[in-house]
């Protein structure tokens, strides 16, 4: 095209013009799962300062650096202690096949880590193969049992997600099938609607008051998460703590979903990395930073990503997009099929359809029977366990015997943006834009 | 985001117990909003008294000696005002035998650094942070004798943990809101407000409603009035409970996710975010106990 | 730069061997909760192991009573109770002598609740099973996402009741608040009174014989004397089942 001279607009880009047109033809706004596409600062525009003469190194491969976290022993009997600080982030049975969920629960398990449940309920296969499994606590309480809440090993009272802060969720009728259905209490195959406010309670008070109902009835053993989307974290997550949370999880503007609306992911909430340095600021003012656990999730792909989120002060990520990709999402060799699709490797969002290649987002048998929920666990424990040896590797170089010991202090950003939203200097210099001047 | 108590004593022989009474309440919600808390209590002999107007100011400090107080208060209002000056508790009241306005100013001159909590020749108001039952011990609410009173416990959302923060807002004379929610619109209707002329003291949306209403009231809507129209215009979640001189009023918003529960016998009106509050008034038990319906304003007079 | 409080943060801790005295039949048990703290009533009855009668005396409002009930029990509450009262209750019975506060009952799986008074708001909400009955009133979202619980009111309920109600059974004695059933799935509402308005994709449908055998016998099982002919039956329309751009403002 260019070289007919034709100028494409920035405004009105391609994907725009489609977006147009194909409002313009349905008349209903364009869902899709995925995240966030657009270009927001992010991890990858910090980078770390490894050890030298002013710091020394630990010696890669001999010299110890423990990867353990304790969540929820703030108020709980029986808190989690995870042997790697990356953890699965709660989707749903519904979103992802059967195979899926279990293939998540095997991978978990196999490195020491927890898995989640999402909207829809518990189901027994990912019970019986998740050592560490956390029960999402939803507005829709779609599958909600109290013999589930007391097999769970925390439970996540989910006020938002990154993807959609202040919206509820969705599932299309492709995915609602009789099992699914059976589980959320659902005619088969209508489109889903959740809600976006839990049904019995509203603010913080009232937040209160549901903790403390849901301690009574697991006898106060069973950590109690608290989830949001992160829009106004600092706030969120002082009200979480007073609320009497044992953990909070702050999901960023990029993490994923398995359906909604595309304005609503691309223009709702903020970045993981603004996000984490108010979260922590909340922490740490109440005096309870590493004693009530922050875990951050919402783009977090190599174990860069999770040793930056630890430095900026989180104690567990969690991963949602990038495990569906270690189980076989977006993989080229399904590339004719993504094309039947009218998508390819590597643009794949359509988890809302059903029609998944790779048989994750899916609940159609034959779709769904390509993964082996074995060799899917197996992929996902190989990748957790890259992450967790990468962050060692840059823990290590940075003089660290623990992932904990990380600070802010490590890192140093390389835009103005992402030194203004972490907090950390920019590059070769100690000037952080807007310290000083009040950060909130 | 808060527990709100309020008591309306219909029957004068009631009066006396008033402050003990309303300690009871706040004590069961407290766990509502540990952060802070406000009180406002009416026609308290001791705090206010017929014919004199009275000034609440947040603190005991404000930079000047009470007898230097007294004497710029006598050199602007003349010693025929007989200005008094109390610190009880956290808060200090001034008060004087002159119309508010009047006082308010001079308060305001005498002392500029001041923050006024409370105007009226009805009311005075007291705040502070830190633990609900502590502030009420310390103001020595327990013995307090009066017609109404309004207690409030705030878990703070989006301003600061402070106690010029902490509600009620008493903007108007004898005039007192508390709030359990957060508004949506409040960014937007206080710069309205400014644009009108009027000055705020906090970044807190609840001051928002109340300079609002006392802005309704000044342009002559009646109480109930002043609520419908405030529900035109504030967005969001809200349980509002409002006091003035002679009358209370409760609206929660149209939605109604915030509690609410009132208990009405030919001796008092009570209202609390929750039951428990209720549970130790006297004759509870034959109460008229019920919730307000989402949108609707009730107001009841003494 | 905003400073906040630093937070109380302590567990309750349970003395069971003191508050929860067990009458001289094993079977009878009364907790009064001036002296026993709500934990040790949910330990005691989640200690239950059936077949036991509970009095639980001087509730005063408080939240979280008899909750996570598993044991085939009878708990009679003498006076009002607070938030989430018998909530996920799986068995038993639950009696309260007095008005319950916000979410009685939420997610309620099997068993009955009966409340003499008045319910405050998301009464029996996300309930899976069981019967709950409110002699008096019932607040707004009664009913709110039900998943196949019968509730029976002999007052009036408020405004967003049923809203997407999924299954099981509201019968209303009295009248029913705005935005009745507002995009419901497959519950079923009986009312006897008023209507304020009907929320959206929820319609008045013909009562025929047997949804007259079905309220009939609901009236009966929370023992009232109303005719079942004298209710109105509403439900869902169907027509959001699916995202449809003719529907677009309904969502």
């Amino acid at each position: 095209m260019a070289a007919l001279g034709l100028r494409e607009s920035a405004t009105f880009d391609r994907a725009t013009i489609a977006d147009i047109q194909r409002a313009a033809a349905t008349g209903v706004y364009d869902i899709r799962g995925w995240g966030a596409k657009r270009r927001v600062p992010h991890f990858d525009d910090l980078l770390f300062l490894g050890a030298s003469m002013s710091r020394y190194p630990l010696e890669g491969y001999r010299e110890k650096c423990d990867t353990d976290v304790v969540l929820g022993d703030r108020h709980a009997s029986k808190p989690l202690h995870l042997q790697i600080p990356v953890t699965i982030a709660g989707m749903s049975f519904g979103a992802l096949s059967a195979n899926a969920k279990e293939a998540l629960g095997r991978g978990a398990s196999e490195v020491g880590t927890s898995t989640t449940t999402g909207d829809g309920g518990m189901t027994p296969e990912e019970r019986g193969q998740s050592r560490h499994l956390v029960y999402q606590y939803l507005p829709s309480r779609y599958g909600m049992n109290p013999d589930d809440l007391r097999k769970a090993d925390a439970i996540e009272i989910v006020l938002g997600q990154g993807a959609k802060p202040g919206g509820g969720g969705m599932l299309l009728g492709q995915k609602i099938t009789e099992r699914v259905a059976g589980m959320r209490t659902l005619p088969v195959g209508i489109d889903q609607r959740s809600a976006s406010r839990h049904p019995d309670w509203t603010g913080p008070d009232d937040l209160e008051i549901k903790i403390g109902e849901l301690r009574e009835i697991t006898d106060w053993k069973t950590p109690i998460y608290v989830k949001i989307g992160a829009s106004r974290p600092y706030y969120d997550t002082a009200l979480a703590v007073k609320a009497g949370a044992d953990v909070v999880v702050v999901d960023g503007m990029q993490g994923g979903t398995a359906a909604t609306q595309q304005v609503f992911i691309e223009n709702v909430g903020i970045p993981t990395l603004a996000a984490i340095p108010q979260a922590v600021q909340a922490l740490q003012e109440l005096g309870v930073h590493r004693k009530v656990q922050l875990i951050v999730s919402g783009c977090i792909r190599t174990g860069a990503d999770v040793a930056k989120a630890m430095a900026l002060g989180a104690d567990a990520v969690a991963i949602g997009t990038a495990a569906l990709i270690a189980l076989g999402d977006n993989d080229p060799r399904y590339a004719a099929e993504y094309a039947a699709l009218g998508s390819a490797p590597g643009f794949y969002d359509d988890f809302q359809d059903g029609r998944d290649p790779a048989g994750i987002t899916t609940q159609d048998p034959e779709l769904a029977s390509r993964l082996d929920p074995i060799a899917g666990g197996r992929r996902l424990a190989n990748y957790l366990r890259v992450l967790t040896m990468e962050a060692q590797t840059i823990a290590r170089a940075c003089g660290k015997s623990h992932l904990h010991n990380l600070e802010p202090e490590d890192l140093v950003a390389l835009t103005i943006e992402a030194s203004a939203m972490a907090r950390v200097p920019l590059a070769g210099t100690s000037w952080i834009p807007g310290a000083g001047q009040g950060t909130l | 985001m808060c527990g709100i108590a309020a008591l309306q004593l219909r029957n004068p022989s009631l009066h006396p117990r008033m402050g003990s009474l309303l300690s009871s309440m706040l004590c069961q919600i407290v766990d509502r909003g540990p952060d802070s808390a406000g009180l406002a209590v009416y026609d308290t002999p001791g705090l206010v008294s017929d014919g004199t107007s009275t000034v609440s100011l947040l603190g005991k400090h404000h930079g000047m000696e009470i007898d230097g107080i007294l004497t710029s208060l006598n050199d602007m209002l003349s010693p025929d005002a007989r200005s008094t000056v109390k610190i009880i508790g956290d808060t200090t009241l001034i008060s004087a035998a002159v119309p508010t306005a009047l006082l308010v100013k001079a308060v305001g001159e005498t002392l500029p650094a001041s923050t006024i909590i409370g105007r009226g020749e009805h009311v005075a108001v007291m705040k502070g942070v830190g633990h609900p039952m502590d502030i009420a011990a310390h103001h020595g609410l327990e013995s307090m004798a009066g017609s109404q009173g309004l207690s409030h416990t705030r878990m703070a959302t989006e301003s600061a943990v402070t106690a010029s923060g902490s509600h009620p807002f008493s903007v108007a004379d004898d005039l007192c809101l508390v709030h359990n929610g957060s508004f949506s619109n409040h960014a937007t209707v206080r710069r309205n407000l400014e644009r009108e002329g009027v000055v705020f003291d906090s970044d807190n949306d609840t001051e928002v409603g109340a300079r609002y209403i006392a802005s309704r009231l000044q342009q002559g809507d009646t109480l109930e009035e002043a609520l419908i129209n405030l529900g035109k215009v504030l967005d969001g979640f809200y349980t509002l409970v409002v006091t003035t001189a002679d009358s209370m009023a409760v609206v929660r918003d149209p939605i109604a996710c915030k509690p609410a529960i009132l208990a009405e016998t030919e001796d008092y009106v009570a209202m609390a975010s929750e039951y428990r509050a209720l549970a130790a008034l006297p004759g509870i038990e034959r109460a008229r106990i019920f919730e307000p319906e989402p949108g609707k304003v009730y107001t009841w007079s003494l | 730069m905003v400073t906040l409080m630093a937070p109380d943060a302590t567990a309750p801790t349970s003395d069971s061997s003191t508050d929860v005295r067990p009458g001289s039949d094993a079977g009878d048990t009364t907790t009064d909760l001036d002296t026993a703290s709500v934990r040790d009533l949910n330990q005691a009855l989640h200690d239950s192991v059936g077949a036991a009668s509970w009095t639980v005396t001087k509730p005063g409002g408080k939240h979280s009573l008899a909750v996570g009930i598993t044991a085939d029990v009878d708990v009679t509450i003498e006076g009002h109770a607070g938030y989430y009262a018998a909530g996920m209750l799986q068995k038993g019975r639950v009696t309260i002598n007095g008005n319950a506060g916000v979410g009685l009952a939420e997610n309620i799986m099997s068993g009955t609740v009966h409340v003499r008074g008045d319910a405050s708001q998301s009464a029996a909400a996300t309930g899976h099973g069981g019967l709950v009955v409110i002699d008096g009133n019932a607040g707004a979202r009664c009913g709110i996402s039900m998943k196949g619980v019968d509730i029976v009111v002999g007052g009036n309920i408020g405004h967003m009741s049923a809203f997407m109600a999924q299954a099981g059974r509201l019968v209303v004695c009295g009248d029913a608040g705005d935005a009745l059933g507002d995009s419901i799935y497959e519950a079923r509402i009986y009312v006897r009174g008023s209507v304020a308005s009907l929320g959206a994709d929820c319609i008045e449908k013909p009562m025929r014989a047997e949804h007259l055998e079905e309220l009939g016998a609901l009236l009966a099982a929370a023992g009232r004397s109303e005719d079942p002919s004298d209710f109105r039956r509403y439900g869902s329309a169907r027509n959001l089942y699916h995202f449809h751009v003719d529907n677009s403002t309904a969502y």
